[in-house]
């Protein structure tokens, strides 16, 4: 009540600032978004609620997707920025075409994403027939085969987004960290990490939620197994399969645990920045 | 004081101290070639109008720049195809990059750790060296918090603390606004008397060079044109640009005894005996208008000119003449509208032999 | 052995060019007396949609030939799906003529909602087979050999069909079996086996027959125990119920269960 009361205002302020011709597609698009989020919600089973969310199953499903969607984060992180300061700050031959492939996985279905990674690192796959004759390690229906699809799939948003950051960072406090003895990995480290961290945070951001919501490549390449490989996405497309009720509660679990993480990284990072 | 005024001066100095460089950069079609000597102690500022190479020579010097060719020794270590982070060189740059997520104080320490300094080491050196700059309240404010002064002193202080035997600060005055320029140019004249070692300043301002500098190197369009001790610099410009500086009229010519036939077109009296080219400057104030030919006058050098343009320069009035021969002359207010000078206005201009100062090309 | 699969199945991929070529001449005399005379033999003519499960591709395909080569001027338009998606679909007012479905079950939601033109009818049943490569390199002769350590073995997710009878199947032997993973629909556990990720699957015999040689089938004996039934219904809004009758009619018939059958299903 008292938030409707506080916006009323705000919405009608830019009124005769904004024209119709922006405001309308706007509106149109705002409702677009929200109302299957709204519908959602209406058609949700609040009665059997209870019931549905507290199966183990539901728990260990959101368990593994958090996880699952940390570590592919954390993965992301660990060699896709320097990766995005390879495409940012060096010159190479051939950058360009690294550049569009770094992307490429952003516009790949993730079912053909999950199949080449079958292909490059499954048991008889190109890479992966080594990892299996050498070391032993089969990836495909396994947790690390969950982490792998949803890295191949959220790493290129890091990429993407932290590269641009370096771009729009001033070169020249490296070089000022190099008059003062920093080695280019020190000057990186201590120096151009720092500027650019907030870049980093967005770019982290949008991976966790796009690995979070991952299914295709995840189910493709690791299979579905509960407690193992069923992520959310899975548990939820194959509840559908027969018991949409379920569908839709596991649904609303996902939505309010990323939108809680979200909203809650968010205020930490209002506040350092 | 650890300078060496005999030496400031002097061309070449011993191989085993101090800065011997030739820089030699390219840059698409520019050029920069320069050849750098100074001895410990010295302060040199390269003076140059905007484009002229200046920071290119000091992004050579600081390993930021490749060489095409050229040497670079200091302290009779070739330096040429050492790292930046390698070389023992300081730098001040022009907005001083002052690292916006690390407090003064860490500013500082960073040179000292990266060069190996432990963190305790490192805090306690950064936390002496902002107490010497005046700036030990400041040690744990971020970059964003400091006046322009306190910027360029933490700067400073940063660029001092890994002890360098190479200081270069790129234009160190010109972020700041005038009050405060005033005040920081004389901390970083004592600063910069106390350094024992070779600094190189890059600047485009004739006063912060001449009160901060023992010796003048002019940059125009990648090459030196001149360099000296700035009084002599001031004394006898050799280019426009330099003149103009300055502030002289300057003109090249050929002399013969006590007369130089410029290349300009008249002849200029002077008290110098010289030979062969010459150069001959004189103030603008040292030049007298009138309206009628002057007939009592001792002036041996009268020429027949008309105002150009007119421009106030403090309680002075400088008027820009062509005719006869080009050249500015400045007047009181009063006196410029007893003459009722106005552009277009015909004037003579007369300069005594004694103002004028001849030596050669 | 290898040579004469090899034969087979090339002389089947020119047979079924052959019969393409056929079909688009068909499809276009047909559309030119469509525009002509409007009508066909028996009032059956326009477009008919079908949904059917995945499984019934090869064989429906053939069929809705047939269909269109006995009555000019029809189009027979499928939409092969997993049985619960297009049963979802038709609740929810997908235009179809004809539901085929892989199980009671899924059947059992459409009418339940009353959508269907009188009670459906069983036209077809599946068994389950064991799919391995091609040799069966693991020697798996049953059931309670894909409990063997170390092998990996994936199944139908048991929301699917192929996966409630796979659980079945294991019930009625008394196997305790661990799978690598709970597939989505059949075709991805198949595609495990041939990609070498898993060395076994449950599957439909009709699913191994498809696959050619890229597979190998195993029976066993518990499969008794699990077969689908494959019920059809004519859809109660049809568009078209004329040709929905007809192509019924002919998947029901001796014809129809000569076609079925080369696909490797059984007899109702």
């Amino acid at each position: 009540m008292s938030t409707q009361a506080a916006r009323k205002p705000r919405v009608r302020a830019p009124g005769p600032g904004v024209p119709l011709a922006l405001l309308l597609p706007a509106l149109l698009g705002l409702a677009f978004l929200l109302v299957p989020l709204l519908a959602l919600l209406l058609r949700a089973p609040w009665r059997s609620l209870p019931e549905q969310l507290t199966s183990p199953e539901v728990w260990e499903a959101l368990r593994l997707s958090l996880l699952c969607a940390t570590t592919a984060t954390a993965l992301s992180l660990v060699v896709g920025v320097p990766l995005a300061w390879l495409l940012a700050r060096t010159d190479f031959p051939g950058r360009g075409l690294v550049r569009a492939l770094v992307t490429l996985p952003l516009v790949l279905p993730p079912v053909v994403g999950g199949v080449a990674l079958l292909l490059a690192l499954g048991r008889n796959g190109v890479v992966g027939q080594w990892l299996d004759a050498w070391f032993g390690i089969t990836l495909p229906f396994t947790t690390a085969g969950v982490v792998l699809a949803e890295t191949f799939v959220a790493m290129p948003f890091l990429v993407i987004s932290v590269e641009g950051t370096l771009r729009a960072a001033d070169p020249r406090y490296e070089e000022a960290a190099a008059t003062l003895g920093a080695s280019r990995f020190t000057a990186f480290r201590r120096v151009t990490l720092p500027l650019v961290a907030p870049g980093i945070a967005a770019g982290a951001v949008l991976a966790w939620a796009r690995a979070l919501g991952e299914f295709g490549a995840t189910i493709t390449f690791a299979g579905n197994f509960p407690g193992r490989t069923q992520t959310m996405p899975l548990a939820v497309y194959l509840a559908l399969q027969n018991d949409p009720a379920a569908a839709i509660a596991l649904s609303l679990v996902l939505l309010a645990v990323s939108v809680a993480v979200l909203a809650g990284l968010r205020d930490r990072w209002m506040r350092a920045v | 004081m650890p300078k060496h005024p005999e030496t400031a001066n002097s061309g070449p100095v011993p191989a085993t101290a101090g800065l011997d460089a030739r820089l030699v950069v390219d840059r698409g079609s520019f050029r920069l070639d320069i050849a750098l000597n100074a001895a410990p102690g010295d302060v040199v500022a390269l003076l140059g109008p905007n484009g002229a190479g200046k920071t290119t020579a000091l992004r050579a010097l600081a390993g930021l720049a490749p060489l095409a060719a050229g040497h670079l020794r200091l302290d009779g270590t070739d330096l040429h195809r050492t790292a930046p982070e390698s070389r023992p060189v300081g730098v001040v740059f022009q907005d001083y990059l002052l690292f916006p997520h690390l407090t003064a104080l860490d500013n500082v320490a960073f040179g000292p750790r990266c060069r190996g300094a432990g963190k305790r080491e490192a805090r306690a050196g950064a936390a002496e060296w902002l107490d010497r700059m005046g700036l030990a309240e400041q040690a744990g404010t971020k970059p964003r918090h400091l006046s322009g002064g306190q910027a360029q002193r933490v700067a400073l202080a940063r660029a001092l603390a890994t002890h360098p035997r190479l200081l270069l600060l790129d234009e160190p005055l010109a972020a700041l606004d005038a009050r405060t320029r005033l005040e920081v140019r004389a901390q970083l004249r004592r600063h910069l008397a106390a350094f024992e070692a070779v600094a190189v300043l890059v600047t485009h301002d004739p006063l912060d060079a001449m009160v901060l500098a023992d010796r003048l190197v002019v940059v125009e369009r990648g090459l030196i044109v001149q360099e000296g001790a700035p009084s002599d610099i001031a004394r006898h410009p050799r280019t426009e640009y330099i003149a103009q500086l300055v502030g002289l009229n300057l003109y090249r010519g050929q002399a013969d005894g006590h007369t130089v036939r410029l290349d300009a077109g008249p002849a200029v009296s002077t008290t110098e005996d010289l030979s062969g080219p010459a150069f001959v400057a004189f103030p603008p104030g040292a030049v007298t208008l009138h309206r009628e030919r002057p007939t009592g006058s001792s002036a041996r050098n009268l020429w027949h000119c008309a105002v150009a343009g007119l421009e106030s320069h403090g309680d002075q009035i400088r008027a820009e003449l062509t005719g006869e021969l080009s050249l500015a002359a400045d007047l009181t207010t009063v006196a410029a509208a007893e003459l009722d000078l106005h552009p277009g206005a015909p004037v003579w201009a007369a300069v005594k032999a004694t103002q004028t100062h001849a030596y050669p090309a | 052995m290898t040579r004469s699969a090899q034969w087979t199945r090339r002389s089947h991929r020119i047979g079924a060019l052959g019969a393409g070529a056929v079909l688009a001449l068909g499809a276009c005399s047909a559309s030119g007396s469509d525009s002509v005379s409007g009508t066909g033999g028996e009032g059956v003519s326009g477009t008919v949609t079908v949904f059917a499960a995945a499984s019934l591709k090869e064989s429906f395909t053939e069929l809705g030939e047939r269909l269109e080569k006995e009555h000019p001027g029809t189009r027979v338009t499928f939409n092969f799906s997993g049985s619960d998606a297009l049963a979802a679909g038709i609740a929810n007012g997908a235009p179809a003529d004809v539901f085929a479905a892989a199980s009671t079950k899924t059947m059992k939601l459409v009418t339940d909602h009353g959508l269907t033109e009188g009670s459906p009818s069983t036209f077809a049943r599946n068994r389950l087979e064991i799919a391995t490569a091609p040799g069966n390199p693991h020697g798996i002769d049953s059931l309670r050999d894909l409990t063997a350590p170390g092998l990996k073995v994936v199944l139908c997710d048991t929301t699917v069909p192929c996966g409630a009878a796979a659980r079945s199947a294991l019930t009625a032997g008394g196997v305790e079996l661990s799978p690598a993973s709970y597939e989505q629909d059949v075709k991805s556990a198949l595609t495990k086996v041939r990609l070498k990720e898993a060395d076994a699957a449950v599957v439909y015999r009709t699913d191994v027959r498809a696959a050619g040689d890229k597979v190998e089938g195993v029976e066993f004996s518990e499969s008794a125990e699990a077969v689908n039934d494959y019920p059809i219904a004519r859809l109660d809004d049809a568009p078209n119920p004329e040709a929905a009758k007809a192509f019924v009619k002919l998947v029901t018939s001796p014809e129809g269960r000569e076609v079925l059958g080369a696909a490797g299903f059984l007899a109702p």
